[in-house]
């Protein structure tokens, strides 16, 4: 299903949204090549958050297309179309959202079993190497509720990776965080964006924008007000609105 | 998600009435979601019975005729038939909780169907049921049901019981239908968001990550109902089953004297107190540990 390293996993052409008479989105494009780093920045409430859960599915769009790893995202219409996507697509989110009612080992491990149907042993070895890799290998069978915000955070991330993702999709992961933890969950991130795992950030941490994106797009209002490689858009910003709000936040 | 619960207004122009209105907002979302009013015991309570009982035997042994036999010994006589009785109410209110219980998962996972005509008829029934009153749904079951029923060739008695227990049974499948929209729909939308994205079908959703958190927060709910239903089973001495509450009359009418019935009440309701309390108060302390954690 990947295509040729040069062509884009992700493709996003004059999506518009609308949520009843608010219009979320108005036209927004951007393609991410396979293997990339692309952090989406911007002001709270503008279309950040329901440009990435469009990108899987869980949110359908009004017009445009998306493409994504081979799949026409805005013509899936049945469950089973959307979760053939889900399978290639994985998304993390700002709070977490870890099953409150497992422990952090189930928690990686349901989904490659109950989805993907793969034999459990081989999903347990998996788990808890992915567990290992975003350092917790202490806690497999600690709740979430026991865990910390950064640590629940770093099992979500797990658990996402256990789908064996194309793409992984980050909803303002660190931004229910204190900064401490910050930290530790941007290092997974980091890791991962090293290993070469095409990555879609919405994000407010600028310096880590900086240090890993690939392009960075900054949106307000539903639209992309501009983008580039972090070194352009962040010293050498164009737009007046990319200046203001960069000098607010820098 | 959840179109079916509109928030519930939680202000007041009068700051005196801040805890209050807090404390009534927190019953009213917990009534809300239990479908049905919470029974609240308190030991007092037990202790105003208990009053109310010695008053009644004081009242009756005040009225003891020479060669008739003292209050406490006639009760005495009476109480391991009358607990016959309370045996039949606990067993009428097991039966009718288990059957309304299993009626009322199937109609509580209609009212959130894809399905809008499964959706439309599991609602109506469920509010069909949870709005008429007991009595009038027992009255129904009694006499519209025969009293017997024929099955390729074998004639099956339905005796009264039977019939009395599935009219309980009714209201409680309403109610529980009730909790099990209310729990599911209270778990964060955030859950099924997360499910999807990691793949999951509706129905594993549902069963694998939705509903193993909503039994928690069913439980208190449920509890409150079954001790509601306890109480209700009452009501099947008006259409002639032999429970506790008949025999008691039964018992009033062969002593033939006057003076007996308050404590005879009294002590009726002692029992039901006795049984229920401790369910009340589990109830409460399971609703304040599943809140904190929740």
């Amino acid at each position: 299903m990947p295509a040729g390293t040069s062509e884009p996993i992700v493709v996003i052409d004059a999506v518009h949204k609308s949520f009843g008479q608010v219009e979320v989105l108005k036209g927004v494009s951007m393609s991410v090549p396979e293997g990339n780093v692309v952090c989406v920045i911007g002001p709270s409430g503008s279309g950040k958050s329901t440009l990435l859960r469009c990108i899987n599915g869980l949110v359908p769009i009004n017009q445009g297309s998306i493409r994504v790893a081979g799949f026409d995202v805005h013509t899936l219409t049945t469950d089973q179309q959307r979760i053939a996507l889900r399978k290639e697509v994985s998304m993390v989110f700002q709070q977490y959202n870890l099953f409150p009612h497992k422990t952090a080992l189930q928690n990686v491990m349901m989904a490659p079993i109950h989805v993907l149907r793969e034999p459990k042993a081989e999903v347990r070895e998996r788990a808890l190497a992915l567990l290992a890799k975003v350092g917790l290998s202490a806690k497999t069978d600690v709740y979430p509720g026991e865990l910390s915000g950064g640590q629940q955070q770093r099992v979500a991330i797990a658990r996402s990776l256990a789908m064996r993702p194309q793409v992984m999709l980050f909803d303002e992961v660190t931004a229910a965080l204190d900064p401490e933890t910050v930290k530790e969950v941007l290092n997974t991130i980091r890791e991962l964006a090293l290993e070469g795992m095409t990555c879609v950030l919405v994000t407010h941490e600028m310096r880590f924008a900086r240090e890993l994106a690939d392009v960075v797009y900054f949106t307000d209002g539903g639209v992309i007000v501009e983008s580039g490689p972090p070194a352009e858009l962040f010293d050498r910003p164009v737009k007046e609105r990319t200046q203001a709000f960069l000098s607010q936040i820098l | 998600m959840s179109p079916w619960l509109a928030p519930l207004p939680q202000s007041t122009d009068l700051p005196v009435l801040l805890p209050a209105a807090a404390r009534l907002a927190r019953s009213a979302v917990a009534e809300r979601t239990a479908g049905s009013f919470r029974l609240r015991l308190h030991p007092a309570q037990g202790v105003v019975l208990f009053v109310l009982f010695l008053v009644g035997c004081g009242w009756a042994q005040a009225q003891v005729q020479p060669g008739q036999a003292g209050i406490i010994a006639t009760l005495w006589k009476w109480t391991p038939i009358l607990l016959g009785g309370f045996a039949f109410n606990l067993a009428i209110s097991v039966v009718a909780m288990s059957a309304g219980t299993v009626a009322g998962l199937f109609l509580g996972f209609g009212q959130i169907s894809m399905l809008l005509p499964v959706r439309k008829g599991a609602w109506l029934t469920t509010h069909f049921f949870r709005n008429a009153p007991w009595l009038v749904l027992l009255f129904y079951c009694m006499f519209l049901l025969p009293f017997q029923i024929r099955l390729f060739g074998v004639t099956i008695p339905v005796p009264d019981w039977m019939k009395a227990t599935l009219g309980l049974s009714l209201p409680v499948m309403a109610n529980v239908s009730e909790i099990v929209r209310g729990a599911i729909q209270s778990i964060p939308t955030a859950q099924w968001e997360s499910a999807a994205s990691l793949a999951f079908n509706r129905r594993q959703t549902l069963w694998m990550i939705i509903f193993p958190q909503c039994i928690k927060r069913m439980l208190p709910p449920w509890m409150n109902l079954y001790a509601i239903l306890t109480m209700a089973t009452v009501l099947t001495s008006i259409v002639g089953v032999n429970e506790m509450m008949s025999l008691t009359r039964q018992a009033l009418s062969a002593e033939d004297r006057s003076g007996l019935l308050l404590a005879f009440y009294s002590y009726v309701l002692f029992w039901f107190f006795l049984y229920c309390y401790p369910i009340a108060r589990w109830t409460v302390r399971l609703e304040a540990r599943y809140a904190v954690d929740s």
